[in-house]
Formats: structure tokens, C-alpha cells, sequence
């Protein structure tokens, strides 16, 4: 045992010389056991991001799921939500796990790196870590309280009532941070924060029985994973765009909010919501498919058959605005650095954005194929049938503009053939921005025209509009109001704007009005609908607007945005916006008549009856995003080049070089591999505490 | 013949497709499309073609009914074997056109290639994420000295880069046709200069053809180096010219949103 002691004694010694030694010396990286350091910080950064946008993403729709159940009384939302909290608590002990190994990695591998961004981020980083008590409490707060809060029992009226001061107090100072009082932001920060606030207040009306409670806790569970998210993205926004440097010395010369609040910063946080929102919803759905095949009975097989398509749809529901989210950040990049802009879309990265197009495609082919075999579960769902070829053409023929390249891979013989030119004289409009952005419409409309018809399918019978009470009447003018709102809004913005604000000569003044007008014929278009809808004829408002849509961001927006590419390049941008602005607009009206329109008359979808392909679909979804999240982490990183702090702090190792696409293919599927694998471990894991559960009430069926 | 018919539609709408992108472009527009994007929009209309066929049991069902015949059928022996026979020799064909060829590979090659972070010229080292051009600013504080350098710079397209981009700044100078891949860029297209920082053009003009990086390979661009020729002050004039020529706007350092 002596001899033990003394080992340890002169082993311990012989390590603290060594790690000493190791840290006195001014070493700007450093190798550790042989490793890469570059791509060992890769793999587990994106590990660590994969599991992340997991735990992020599933208590979002846990609580939304929940909320619905309350609202509905219909338990088994609630027990659905309560089986997704339930992946949770292994997913967040490991994604902690992996968050400390990344740090300790950046520590060991880029020490100047680590120490300059705590030199600016120390105090965020403190509080950071401060956050995850707070998350850890209501984590466990939801998930373990599930039960013993699962009642109406009221609460003490001292709550309900601090509730309500507190709801009505925390709202009114969240809209004062929306209009400024508390101080000017750039960009999207007051937007973006003013939902935060606004929730976290609007929580507190929650409190008025033991669910309410629940649903409270769920919230704030919600609140402090995404501020964690938005302290951390800072940090890596912050690496693309930094500010409040002197442009002679590169010193930081700013504060850690001037540092947080970075151009990127909010951008990158509403693209991840909805990315985590979109995966969170396709891995549940490949946890579902995978019990689903493995169901011993047909009680089990509805069970999973409905999961998976609860969690298919929340997928979708993150997926659909996503492009968007993507275009705004784009955007901002390109604002932010020309030169990072033109590296991603047309340089080092443009064919990374090609299979990009093929994954993200991929992903709405299979959602909509999931929906299409789902119809075989529905009765009544066969009138439907002969759309489905029409919206899978709509689909395939968007999906091959989107991913048409520009500039084509070529044969010698090819580019002779075209006059020694790398463009295809007729496709190379295919590859450029109006087109994709038609073609992504396109794609979205077609996408919610399938799902759209999946829910008629169910409900048959229409109702007329005098039997419906005040306030569905009060919900259809809130909508159409709301569209007006939006789109005359944006028109009238548009009509307002002075070339001069985007370089253009006074002329081109002409393309702002004709888009503006058009915006304002949409209005007219809202109302018409809605008058229509009023006057019983739902099904033609709905077709009516429907069609307009299509006609206006599609088919007209996008050829004339080659006109306004050629003359007023500046404002395509107001294009885009023009065109999801239309959309938006019409996803929202048209689901809005869709809930007052029809009821069903139908028996209730056959749950279970589904082909075990459309599982395979559910499966291959899952997969497609992990592979997409990769290879957008990717860019996204990739995209400083050799700098870790782009223009700032150069990165002078030897690993500086940006990869070839084929390492980039590699290291991503490797990881995605290990994630897939990682995600088995943790369902199985989670699978043994049910088990365990069930166990003593096995006993008793035995015993009996 | 009624089970084969989801067969038959499948075959006939990949088949017409194939017709359809293959003879009408090559021979009715005389556009034929690019090998490489020939197989992408095949393999969307083959998956495409088999997901919408296979989106309802009963249609999933008729279009495998007649491989399950082929292979179960007593009745279909002959064709069975017939089958079999040919598979073997279809796949020696598939082998065959796949063998080495005395073709070059197929070029990815970059349009915008990315600059470095920075480059040395004229005995100095630039950022060229930061740089600016340093006439840029007179375009507002000084106007007059703004279009007096503006004609300098014209003065010095005039004499060095017509005869590769051409008078109209169209790129077709008197060269073009000789120039082949990449063709002198054409300033006027809102895809040339019109994305890019002043920054991307000095380097582009300095450093020229040599000064490529390796994902604009293959180094096919016959630009000279006018880092050699020109002066630092004429390269920025003559991009004032460019921009100014075309209605163009360089886009800004840090964002002109």
C-alpha cells in the first residue's frame, strides 16, 4: 500500500510539472495525443451542436404539445409530450458532457484563441455557465413534476394574482423594449427579444392551477435553453462579425454587449431556432418510425404511427420557414463582408451550397412523400389522390431549378461545344438568385398544398358560415387584417423608398412602385377572399388567393427578378421579401378558412395502417437533416477562412486551410455516423428507465 | 397487360423525359445539356417517378406485381431465363462504356474565386478585407477631383484593357475570340463587378491570371499582372472607371445595407 501512496506521490508531481511546463509555455496551439487539433475541435463542436439543437428542440414542442392537450382536454397530447420530455434528460446530461470536452479541447488545442475570446467574453461565459442552473432546475422541474402537477387543482389566489401583475407588468415592458424605450438596437435584436420577453411575461397568466403551473415551468425550461443558445451563438457570431475593433491596431476597444451585440448575433439565432426546430422534429419522428417497426401490437403501432406524424409535422412546421431564416442570415453575411459573401455563394463554398440544395430538396420530396402514403390512412382520402402526381411534378421541377448550378461542371467537348463558355447559354439563368427563390416558393406552396389536402381529406363536411359563433367570425377578420397588414405594410414601404438609399438612379423608381402595386392588388385580393369566405363560398376564397400567390411570387416575381437583377441588382433583396411576405400572408389566411371551413364527417384516421416504407421515409428524413446540419456547420465555420476571427485574429497553425470538399464529405458523414449511433444509445437508455418502470406492474400481471 | 400498367407509365415518363431533355435541347435548340446535369435531372425524375408511384399501396403494389411475376411465375419461365441470360451481358456493356478514357476530367471550376485575406504589391502588404479604395470618398467631398480621377482612369483602360474587355466593357475586345474559358469578364453583367468590393478588384487586377488560386484552376486566364505595369494609383482609378462607366456600385466594407 506504501509503495501505492509513494507511485501516486511521484506520479502526481511528475503531472503538475508537466502540466505547468505545458501552460507557462507561450504556445499558440498545441498537439495532444497526435490529434488533429482542427478537425478533433470540428468533431466535437458538432457532436456537441447535434445534441444541442436536440435538447433545444424537444422541449419546444413537449410544451406546445402539452398546451394543446390542456387546451383540448384530450389526454393523450399530454402523455405524447410527456414520452418526448422523456428522450430529454439523457440527451442533456450527455450534450453537457460534450459542451465541457469542446471547451477543454479549445483549451488544450488553440490556448491564445481561448484566451483572447475570454479576455472579451469572460464575464458572458460565467454567466453561461450561471444559465444552466436554471435550465437544470426547470428541466427537472418539468419532467419529474409531470405527475403530481397533471390536475386542474387551483392554485393559492396570491400566485394567480402575482401571475397576472407580473404577466401584465412584463408585457407592457416588453412592448416598451419593442418600440425603443429601453434603447436602440441594430437589426433584429429588438424584434427578437421583445418574443423572448413577451413569452417569459406572458408565461405568468399560466398560473392558475397545478398545469398551468406545469405549462409555466416548460416555458422557462424553453426560455433559459434558448438564452444559452443566443450567449453561445454570440460568441460565434462574434468570430464571423466582430466590432468595436481599432481598424489600425486590432484591439478590442469595446464593451462585451458592443461584442454580443454583433451583426450576426440575431440572424444566426432565428436560423438555429428553426433548424432546431426541424431536426428536433425529424429525430423524434426516426425514434417513433424505429418503435413503430418494432411494435408487438397494433395498439403500439397507432401510438407510433401517430408520434411519427406529430413529429413529422412539427419538422415541417420548422422546416417551411427555414429557407427564409437562411436568406436573411445570407443577407447579413453579405452585408456584414462582401468578400465572405462572394466565398459562399459564388466562390470556395458555392458547391456546398449544391448539395445543400439536393439535401434540403430531399427533405421536403420525403416529408411530402410521408403525407402522401399517410393519406392511406384516412378515410375519404382517395378523391385526393389524382393531386398528389401533380404536386409531386411542382415539387421535382422546383427542386431541379434549385439545384442547377450557375457556373456547370464541364467536359473540354462541353465547353467547346458552348463557344468555349462555362455557362450553358439557356440553364445558367437557373443557377441565378431569382430563380432558386421562385423555385424554393414554389417548393413551400406545394409542400403546404399537399398537407392541406392530407387534412381535408378528413373533414368532409363543410359548415356554413351562419352557424358559426362571434368568435370565429372575430378570428377570420383578425387573419385577413393581419395579412393586410403585413403585405399593404410592405408595400407601402416599398412605394416610399428612394433609390438613392440603394445607389440607383432616380428612374428605377419605377420597378419599387410596380412591386408595391402588386403587394397592394394582394391586399385587394385578401379582402375579396375574405368577402367571399363570408359569403359561403370558403373552398373558392381559398383557391382564389391560392392561386393568386402562385401567380404573384412565382410566376411573376420571378422572371421580373432577372429584370430587376439586370437594372436595380440592389433590390432583389426587397424581392425576396415581397415574395415570403406573400406567402407568409397566404399560409396564414388559408389555414385560417381552413379551420372554419370543414368539419369531419368521416371515421377517425385509421392510426397504424400505415406501409412500413412510409417509416423508412421517417427514418431517411432524420438522417438527410443530421447530413444537412453538418454540412451547414461547415460553411459556416468554414466560411473565415484562415482566421478565427475574421479580419481580426488571424489563424497561423498549419491546419489553416480551408478543406476540400471531399474531407468536408468525409468528416461529416463520420460524424453524423457517430451522432446516428450516439441517438440509438440514448433512446435504448431511456428505453430501460420505462422498462424499469413498467417492471413491478408486470410482476403483478405474472403474479395474477 | 393491365398489371404492367404502372410499369409501363413509369417507363414511359422517365423514357419521354430523357427524349424530351436530350433531343430538345441538342437538336431543337441546338443547347445540348451538360453530362453532369443530364444525370442529376435523371436521377430526380427516376426517385421522383417511383415516389409518386409509390405513394398509395395499391399503385406500390401493380408496379412491383410484375418483377414479383417475373421472378415467382411457373408461366414465365422463358422470359425468366431470358432474363437472366441478358443481365449478365448488360452489365459487361454498363462496364465496358465505363472504361478509362483519353478525355480530360470534368472542370469545377470557381467563378468568384476567393481572395486571399490579404496580398503584398508595390513593397506593401494589404487587408483585403478592410481595404478601401482611396478614391472612393472624394465621389462625395470632392466631386470635381472625384470625376478627374474617374478620366484617368478611363485614360488607362483605354490604353491597356479594350483589347480583352472591349470598348464597351462588354468583354468582347478584339481577343475574345481567342481567350477561351474563362473569356474576358464582361463588367457590364450584374455578376462581374457589380458583387464585389473594390478590394476583390485590385487584387484581380494586380495579381491577373498567375495570381489565381488553386480552386480557379485550371489557370486557363491569360490576365497579366498589372502589379508590373501599373502604377498602385492607376489600378484604383481605373476601377473607379469601371464602376463608374457601367452604373455599377462596389459593394462596401462592412455592409452598404
Amino acid at each position: 500500500m506504501k509503495s501505492f501512496y509513494r507511485f501516486m506521490g511521484v506520479f502526481l508531481s511528475v503531472s503538475l510539472i508537466f502540466v505547468s511546463a505545458a501552460s507557462a509555455m507561450d504556445t499558440d496551439y498545441r498537439m495532444l495525443w497526435g490529434f488533429n487539433p482542427r478537425k478533433t475541435v470540428w468533431f466535437v463542436a458538432q457532436l456537441h451542436l447535434y445534441l444541442g439543437a436536440f435538447v433545444l428542440a424537444m422541449p419546444i414542442f413537449a410544451v406546445i404539445i402539452e398546451y394543446v392537450g390542456y387546451k383540448t382536454g384530450r389526454k393523450k397530447y399530454d402523455l405524447l409530450a410527456y414520452e418526448f420530455t422523456g428522450l430529454l434528460s439523457v440527451a442533456y446530461a450527455v450534450t453537457a458532457a460534450l459542451g465541457g470536452l469542446l471547451i477543454f479541447t479549445l483549451i488544450g488545442f488553440y490556448p491564445s484563441f481561448t484566451r483572447y475570446m475570454t479576455d472579451i467574453f469572460g464575464e458572458s461565459m460565467l454567466f453561461y455557465a450561471l444559465l444552466f442552473f436554471g435550465e437544470t432546475f426547470f428541466l427537472y422541474f418539468y419532467y419529474y413534476g409531470w405527475r403530481r402537477l397533471d390536475n386542474l387543482a387551483p392554485l393559492p389566489s396570491f400566485i394567480k394574482l402575482g401571475g397576472r401583475f407580473i404577466g401584465a407588468v412584463g408585457s407592457v415592458l416588453s412592448a416598451g423594449f419593442l418600440f425603443g424605450f429601453f434603447g436602440k438596437y441594430p437589426g433584429a435584436v429588438q424584434p427578437f427579444w421583445f418574443v423572448f420577453f413577451l413569452l417569459a411575461s406572458a408565461s405568468f397568466f399560466l398560473l392558475k392551477n397545478r398545469k398551468g403551473l406545469h405549462l409555466w415551468g416548460g416555458i422557462w425550461l424553453n426560455l433559459f435553453g434558448t438564452a444559452i443558445m443566443m450567449v453561445a451563438n454570440s460568441w460565434v457570431s462574434y468570430m464571423m462579425s466582430p466590432t468595436a475593433y481599432d481598424t489600425n491596431s486590432y484591439e478590442f476597444t469595446g464593451t462585451l454587449m458592443d461584442a454580443v451585440i454583433n451583426p450576426l448575433w440575431v440572424p444566426l439565432g432565428i436560423h438555429r431556432m428553426f433548424g432546431n426546430l426541424a431536426f428536433g422534429g425529424f429525430v423524434a419522428g426516426a425514434y417513433a418510425a424505429v418503435r413503430f417497426l418494432g411494435a408487438d401490437s397494433d395498439a403500439q403501432r397507432a401510438h407510433y404511427d401517430w408520434m411519427g406524424y406529430v413529429a413529422n409535422f412539427v419538422g415541417v412546421c420548422g422546416l417551411l420557414p427555414l429557407p427564409f431564416a437562411g436568406y436573411y442570415l445570407g443577407r447579413e453575411v453579405y452585408s456584414n463582408s462582401a468578400l465572405m459573401g462572394n466565398n459562399m455563394m459564388g466562390g470556395d463554398f458555392s458547391w456546398t451550397f449544391i448539395m445543400q440544395a439536393m439535401l434540403v430538396g430531399g427533405l421536403f420530396l420525403f416529408s411530402c412523400y410521408y403525407l402522401w402514403t399517410g393519406m392511406g390512412r384516412i378515410p375519404g382520402a382517395e378523391k385526393y389522390r389524382g393531386y398528389v402526381k401533380y404536386l409531386n411534378a411542382a415539387v421535382l421541377v422546383s427542386l431541379a431549378v434549385w439545384i442547377t448550378p450557375h457556373n456547370m461542371p464541364l467536359t473540354a467537348a462541353e465547353v467547346a461545344g458552348m463557344g468555349g463558355s462555362q455557362y450553358h447559354p439557356l440553364l445558367k439563368y437557373l443557377g441565378l438568385m431569382p430563380a432558386k427563390n421562385a423555385a424554393v416558393n414554389l417548393i413551400i406552396i406545394s409542400t403546404y398544398a399537399g398537407f392541406l389536402l392530407y387534412i381535408r381529406s378528413n373533414r368532409n363536411k363543410k359548415i356554413p358560415i351562419a352557424s358559426h359563433g362571434k368568435t370565429a367570425r372575430a378570428v377570420i377578420l383578425a387573419a385577413a387584417l393581419f395579412c393586410i397588414l403585413l403585405v399593404g405594410r410592405y408595400g407601402l414601404s416599398l412605394f416610399m423608398l428612394d433609390p438613392a438609399s440603394l445607389d440607383l438612379p432616380p428612374d428605377r423608381v419605377q420597378v419599387f412602385t410596380t412591386t408595391a402595386k402588386l403587394l397592394f392588388i394582394n391586399c385587394g385580393v385578401i379582402l375579396l377572399s375574405t368577402a367571399l369566405f363570408f359569403a359561403d363560398r370558403g373552398k373558392t376564397a381559398q383557391f382564389i388567393y391560392l392561386g393568386f400567390t402562385i401567380f404573384s411570387v412565382v410566376f411573376f416575381l420571378g422572371p421580373y427578378g432577372f429584370m430587376v437583377m439586370e437594372k436595380a441588382s440592389p433590390f432583389l433583396r426587397n424581392i425576396a421579401v415581397s415574395q415570403f411576405i406573400q406567402l407568409l400572408s397566404c399560409l396564414v389566411l388559408v389555414s385560417t378558412f381552413e379551420i372554419f371551413l370543414f368539419r369531419s364527417e368521416h371515421e377517425k384516421p385509421r392510426w397504424g395502417k400505415m406501409p412500413e416504407r412510409s417509416q423508412y421515409t421517417l427514418i431517411t428524413l432524420c438522417i438527410l437533416m443530421t447530413f444537412n446540419m453538418g454540412l451547414m456547420g461547415f460553411i459556416r465555420s468554414g466560411l473565415r477562412t484562415d482566421w478565427h476571427i475574421y479580419g481580426l485574429l488571424r489563424d497561423t497553425s498549419e491546419w489553416a486551410f480551408t478543406p476540400s470538399n471531399y474531407t468536408m464529405t468525409v468528416m461529416v458523414s463520420a460524424i453524423s455516423l457517430v451522432f446516428l449511433l450516439g441517438l440509438v444509445l440514448i433512446f435504448w437508455l431511456s428505453d430501460l428507465g420505462e422498462k424499469k418502470a413498467e417492471a413491478p406492474k408486470d410482476d403483478i400481471e405474472e403474479r395474477l | 397487360m393491365k398489371k404492367f400498367s404502372v410499369l409501363f407509365t413509369a417507363s414511359a415518363v422517365v423514357i419521354g423525359s430523357y427524349l424530351f431533355l436530350k433531343y430538345f435541347f441538342s437538336f431543337y435548340l441546338q443547347l445540348p445539356i451538360p453530362a453532369s446535369l443530364m444525370k442529376t435531372y435523371m436521377f430526380l425524375i427516376v426517385a421522383g417517378t417511383l415516389l409518386a408511384l409509390t405513394a398509395d399501396d395499391d399503385s406500390a403494389r401493380k408496379l412491383t406485381a410484375p418483377f414479383h411475376s417475373l421472378l415467382f411465375d411457373p408461366s414465365l419461365r422463358r422470359s425468366r431465363n431470358a432474363v437472366f441470360f441478358v443481365l449478365p451481358f448488360l452489365g459487361a456493356f454498363i462496364t465496358y462504356q465505363s472504361r478509362p478514357k483519353t478525355e480530360a476530367p470534368v472542370e469545377f471550376r470557381t467563378v468568384h474565386p476567393a481572395p486571399p485575406s490579404s496580398m503584398t504589391a508595390f513593397g506593401k502588404t494589404y487587408n483585403l478585407i478592410t481595404l478601401r479604395n482611396p478614391y472612393r470618398e472624394l465621389e462625395i467631398n470632392d466631386p470635381d477631383n472625384f470625376r478627374k480621377a474617374v478620366e484617368e482612369g478611363k485614360a488607362v483602360y483605354y490604353r491597356n484593357c479594350l483589347f480583352c474587355h472591349g470598348d464597351k466593357l462588354r468583354g468582347k475586345g478584339i481577343f475574345f475570340d481567342a481567350f477561351h474559358n474563362p473569356h474576358p469578364a464582361n463588367f457590364q453583367a450584374v455578376g462581374t463587378i457589380a458583387q464585389f468590393q473594390e478590394s476583390y478588384l485590385f487584387w484581380r487586377i494586380s495579381t491577373g491570371g498567375p495570381g489565381l488560386p488553386k480552386e480557379a484552376a485550371p489557370w486557363l486566364s491569360p490576365m497579366p499582372v498589372w502589379k508590373n505595369h501599373l502604377s498602385e494609383d492607376k489600378i484604383w482609378k481605373v476601377i473607379l472607371f469601371l464602376y463608374d462607366y457601367t452604373g455599377h456600385r462596389p459593394r462596401e466594407v462592412g455592409g452598404n445595407e
